[in-house]
């Protein structure tokens, strides 16, 4: 085949900042597949369990943060994120980024209205 | 190429020379198929982007309200059935292996697990989506869809019916209203991209039967299980936040 004919094309250079796409393809193996899968249903299964202890102000907060660990093995494992150039991985962190600014722009707006009237 | 037009030994020229121009894989506007690939999955990461954004709108809404009507919260996030948000969430991580499995089925050429795959994510799908419907039905004969005939007895006499919960004002019954808003926006919209999803799915099933993704060309299969794994995470965060958090209040 025609590209065939130039393998040097498609070798991975480091410094070739232009074209950003040359990150080396990999291919997630099923083992590895199996094992973020088995993680995912014990985190599921111990999130549930926490949730039946009482321990205060901190049962939301052990839920989200079981909830993010299991949001980022999908995003890098499943989601292939973690094999990806670094224009795909910085794309990644900046959407998540942008929402947390969002979030703490909005709920500082929120909780400042009725500053020192409670 | 007027050249081209004039000449048929000149258009088989140039047709050989690019042959990798009719690959699916490598379109003739891109240099190299890595190129496309990235170009692929760079557009596809942009429309998740949008919808983080989408879905997090709900997420603060939701956020906001249980901070000024906790109590509220509280009692009808209790109203929610652990054990069936927990084994739909086994359910989606289980269809969302069998995705990232279609996508390994793809990239190593093997079709026929390619539409094994592909079918069992569907069918854990609409497995999801059946106690989904069993969740809304139990709703809708307790009263508790948002609306005219929303019933607040339950939350404002919780004894008469056997309950627990510590009984709210009528005022602070009617917030009660707000969270099964939010749970049925959230999880309907949630279950929305799922119903779009099998849609998809049900295409790419037909495609790949007749083998378009075995032979090097797997852009289609990955980007659609980028969007499935983030539908999956849409409800990683769901379970926790509608049904878990609220199982010890603070007294206050």
């Amino acid at each position: 085949m025609a590209h065939e004919a130039q393998p040097e094309q498609h070798i991975h250079d480091a410094a070739n900042v232009t074209n950003p796409e040359h990150a080396e393809h990999h291919i997630v193996s099923p083992a590895q597949y199996a094992a973020v899968f088995a993680t995912l249903l014990a985190c599921t299964a111990l999130t549930v369990f926490a949730a039946d202890i009482n321990l205060g102000v901190f049962n939301p907060i052990i839920a989200l943060a079981i909830a993010s660990f299991k949001g980022v093995i999908v995003i890098l494992f499943f989601m292939h994120v973690k094999y990806q150039s670094n224009l795909i991985k910085v794309t990644v962190g900046a959407g998540f980024f942008m929402f947390l600014v969002l979030v703490t722009m909005t709920l500082s707006d929120y909780i400042s209205r009725a500053w020192g009237l409670w | 190429m007027d050249s081209a037009i004039a000449n048929p030994q000149a258009e088989q020229d140039q047709a050989q020379q690019h042959e990798h121009a009719v690959l699916p894989q490598h379109r003739h506007h891109f240099a190299t198929e890595e190129q496309q690939r990235e170009a692929g999955s760079f557009g596809m990461w942009l429309f998740l982007l949008t919808e983080i954004m989408f879905f997090g709108g709900l997420f603060f809404a939701y956020l906001l309200f249980r901070n000024w009507y906790y109590d509220a919260f509280v009692t009808a996030s209790n109203q929610l059935s652990v054990p069936l948000g927990a084994v739909n969430t086994a359910i989606l991580i289980t269809s969302g292996f069998f995705m990232a499995l279609a996508v390994w089925a793809a990239e190593v050429r093997k079709q026929g697990l390619l539409v094994l795959f592909l079918i069992l994510t569907t069918l854990l799908g609409f497995a999801f989506l059946g106690i989904k419907a069993d969740e809304y039905h139990e709703k809708y004969e307790k009263h508790h869809i948002p609306g005219a005939s929303f019933d607040t007895s339950q939350f404002i006499n919780p004894a008469a019916y056997g309950l627990s919960e510590k009984p709210l004002a009528p005022d602070a019954a009617q917030k009660t209203q707000l969270f099964f808003f939010l749970y049925f926006a959230m999880t309907g919209m949630h279950a929305l991209h799922m119903v779009l999803g099998l849609g998809i799915l049900f295409w790419l099933m037909i495609r790949a039967q007749r083998g378009d993704f075995t032979s090097g060309y797997v852009a289609p299969i990955e980007n659609f299980g980028l969007y499935w794994h983030f539908v999956d995470i849409v409800w990683i965060f769901l379970f926790p936040l509608l049904y878990l958090i609220n199982r010890h209040p603070l007294a206050h």
